[in-house]
């Protein structure tokens, strides 16, 4: 475990100076996860705010090489440089131990660059594929994404007078990961640093393809304070909205357990995207959000007890 | 120079299979389509053979076929993918990208009608579309051109003149299935041509690192494909001094066209791929009735040899262009359309008419070819076309 002294001292990736929000998690969760790759590094990003805002021709805030193609591809993309590196190493032409990491946003993972993930996750190439998930198309101006959470107020799924936002729960992409049977699978959040960072570690040390998927808060979105970012994140994973957990070898452990779960109000609250639901009239679409929270919850400790168990018997 | 000759009876896309081993890439990503998927399985099974240094990315779709290219050759590998029809349509966002990135991958493209309706024969459909998206262009009419301009391609693609990638295109089924005699050249002599791949600006240069693909707003786009088409430019001179350093080695001839019996030919013929081939049986034909025909086979499109085209050209009074695919704007097929305004500053014109044929591989026969001479008798004798633009041998 490395303390945040230590951690701090690790040179960056990503430069300051770069041009997303204040208070957007992208930057937080890019730097935190490169810290762990401790060494040559190569990052590919899907089309998002992270390339736009970090990239604009001549200047470039990335002083690790990058590489930037599409939209849905970032993972094939990151699958052919991780090809060339294998070529080039077996015939001497790289001599370097090099590191490989992928960052989406939830639009360029969940939805649209979904099956190129998939593809590049099934093949199990050498590298980390890590989600950015702010729960929308916030690049494109707030759109719905399968990762929008049910309830949630977008520009294309927006409150109206028969219309209390978003009608559809989250897809679990990290367990659809985890069932790719890929070495490593985990879910972080930023307020988390610690749990974050040795994922990371973990991610990296995997002999093959890695998936973490990461809470990205989006002030503009979220319509929180920039300020509140990682209280944000706090209460999401204390409210079990997101847990914190992994999947290493197909064993889940949850990595942790909030002492008290706080109700997935709590979360919801903090947040002008779900204001409406606080409205008279949508009661029930808040018990509907904390039963999934729930059902969601106990089956992810159902997953880590038979992960238990199987290794007593093993 | 004496040469090891080696005769061998091989389907186009195992020659292209065969071409490709010789060059020996760093990086194949592919997905199978018909009638392309041979290239892949006989690739597979050479990487299998540990008979190259390859690494075989087996992607889930043509578009992370280029994608993975792409990838791979910003990292400093040469590498390559093949696809045909629906695999190169699923791949048109990508075209753009690894032109614009000035990447030199060299793709064979066996050519194939796309759907709607769904048909897996021969027609010139996908390559068309992907006129504009910034690749050189090659046409091959059979397994041997498909062979040798498969070669070629690369040391055209990797010139630091051009930067630029490239579609070697040729026949589905005809030529890709096809069992045709050819001449394949040695290994050694293969891998001495194209030499060894020294990328410029690679990826995994870890001392200056280098962003790739970044956004690029008005300030500066206009001059990177300002660039891009000076490049193309540039390819005009490269693909003729690489065609000539190809001829010194192989004793074949290459250039921006084939022209058959061109010389003194008052009605000439334009038609690209495997129906040149039919096409000169005809003019053949002809030729010993005493008709002054010819034959026109363009090789390279992109860049378009405008003037070069006009030259060959000049001495006809009618030419007949066949396009083997639909542009649906009513006035013609691309390749007719590009050579008619080729003529616009000429000081004499030949007449012109475009026959739309072949369209989701219908057998274009002797038959065909010799009624379309006979129309451009008729034309010649009347001083003018009776109709700018035929649909060959469909039923009304």
């Amino acid at each position: 475990m490395a303390s945040l002294k230590e951690l701090s001292a690790i040179p960056e990736v990503l430069a300051p100076g770069h041009r997303l929000c204040a208070g957007c998690g992208a930057p937080i969760v890019v730097r935190q996860i490169t810290r762990a790759a401790k060494g040559p590094l190569v990052v590919t990003n899907a089309t998002g705010c992270l390339e736009v805002s970090t990239t604009v021709y001549p200047y470039t805030s990335w002083n690790t090489p990058w590489i930037h193609t599409a939209f849905e591809n970032a993972a094939a993309t990151a699958s052919g440089v991780e090809a060339a590196y294998q070529s080039l190493k077996r015939q001497g032409k790289v001599d370097k131990d090099v590191k490989f990491v992928v960052f989406g946003g939830d639009g360029g993972t969940y939805d649209i660059g979904f099956q190129s993930l998939s593809g590049a996750m099934e093949r199990n190439h050498n590298l980390v594929y890590v989600c950015y998930d702010n729960g929308a198309y916030m690049n494109t101006g707030i759109q719905r994404s399968s990762a929008t959470p049910k309830g949630a107020d977008t520009t294309t799924s927006p409150v109206g007078k028969v219309s209390y936002g978003k009608r559809e729960n989250r897809k679990d992409l990290t367990q659809i990961m985890a069932a790719h049977n890929i070495p490593y699978a985990a879910q972080v959040s930023p307020a988390h640093w610690n749990d974050l960072y040795q994922k990371a570690e973990k991610a990296f040390a995997a002999n093959g393809a890695a998936f973490i998927n990461a809470l990205a808060p989006c002030p503009r979105g979220w319509r929180h304070d920039a300020k509140d970012t990682i209280e944000v994140c706090r209460l999401a994973v204390d409210t079990c909205f997101w847990p914190l957990y992994e999947v290493v070898e197909g064993k889940t452990r949850v990595t942790y357990k909030p002492r008290e779960k706080k109700p997935v109000t709590e979360f919801l609250k903090t947040q002008g995207r779900f204001r409406h639901l606080f409205q008279p009239g949508n009661e029930a679409v808040l018990e509907e959000i904390q039963k999934e929270v729930d059902r969601r919850w106990e089956e992810l400790l159902a997953l880590e007890e038979i992960s238990n168990r199987q290794s007593e018997t093993a | 120079m004496a040469l090891e000759i080696k005769q061998v009876a091989m389907t186009g896309n195992e020659a292209v299979a065969n071409a490709i081993k010789q060059i020996n890439p760093d990086v194949i990503a592919a997905y199978p389509i018909t009638p392309q998927t041979d290239i892949v399985q006989f690739y597979s099974t050479f990487v299998a053979n540990g008979l190259v240094d390859t690494q075989m990315v087996t992607v889930e779709s043509e578009h992370s076929a280029i994608s993975a290219t792409i990838g791979a050759s910003a990292a400093g590998a040469r590498a390559m993918t093949a696809t045909s029809s629906q695999g190169l349509a699923l791949m048109h966002e990508l075209l753009h990208i690894a032109s614009g990135f000035r990447l030199p991958i060299a793709m064979p493209v066996v050519n194939r009608a796309v759907s709607a309706p769904i048909n897996i024969h021969c027609d010139h459909s996908d390559t068309m579309a992907a006129l504009t998206t910034g690749w050189i262009q090659i046409y091959g009419e059979n397994a041997q051109e498909a062979y040798d301009n498969m070669i070629q391609a690369v040391k055209i693609a990797e010139d630091p003149r051009v930067k630029l990638p490239v579609m070697v295109c040729y026949d589905g089924f005809i030529t890709s299935h096809a069992v045709e005699n050819l001449v394949l050249l040695p290994d050694e002599k293969v891998k001495e041509f194209v030499g060894e791949y020294k990328p410029t600006h690679e990826l995994f240069d870890f001392d200056s690192p280098v962003t790739f693909g970044p956004l690029v707003l008005p300030d500066y786009f206009s001059e990177i494909k300002a660039q891009q088409a000076e490049a193309m430019l540039a390819a005009k001179e490269v693909i003729l001094e690489v065609a000539k350093e190809f001829e010194k080695m192989s004793g074949r001839k290459y250039g921006y066209f084939e022209g058959y019996k061109l010389e003194d030919a008052e009605r000439v013929i334009v038609v690209m791929s495997s129906t040149a081939g039919t096409a000169k049986a005809v003019v053949n034909e002809l030729r010993a009735q005493g008709e002054k025909v010819g034959l026109l086979k363009p090789r390279v499109i992109r860049p378009f040899p405008a003037e070069e085209y006009v030259k060959a050209l000049s001495g006809a009074k009618v030419v007949g262009v066949m396009d083997r695919a639909e542009t649906f704007s009513t006035q013609g097929g691309q390749l007719f359309t590009e050579l008619r305004a080729a003529f616009y500053e000429a000081p004499e014109r030949p007449l012109m008419r475009n026959y739309i044929f072949g369209l989701g591989g219908r057998d274009t026969t002797t038959a065909e070819i010799r009624k379309v001479f006979e129309q451009l008798k008729q034309d010649q004798e009347r001083g003018s076309v009776d109709r700018k633009v035929t649909h060959l041998d469909v039923r009304v």
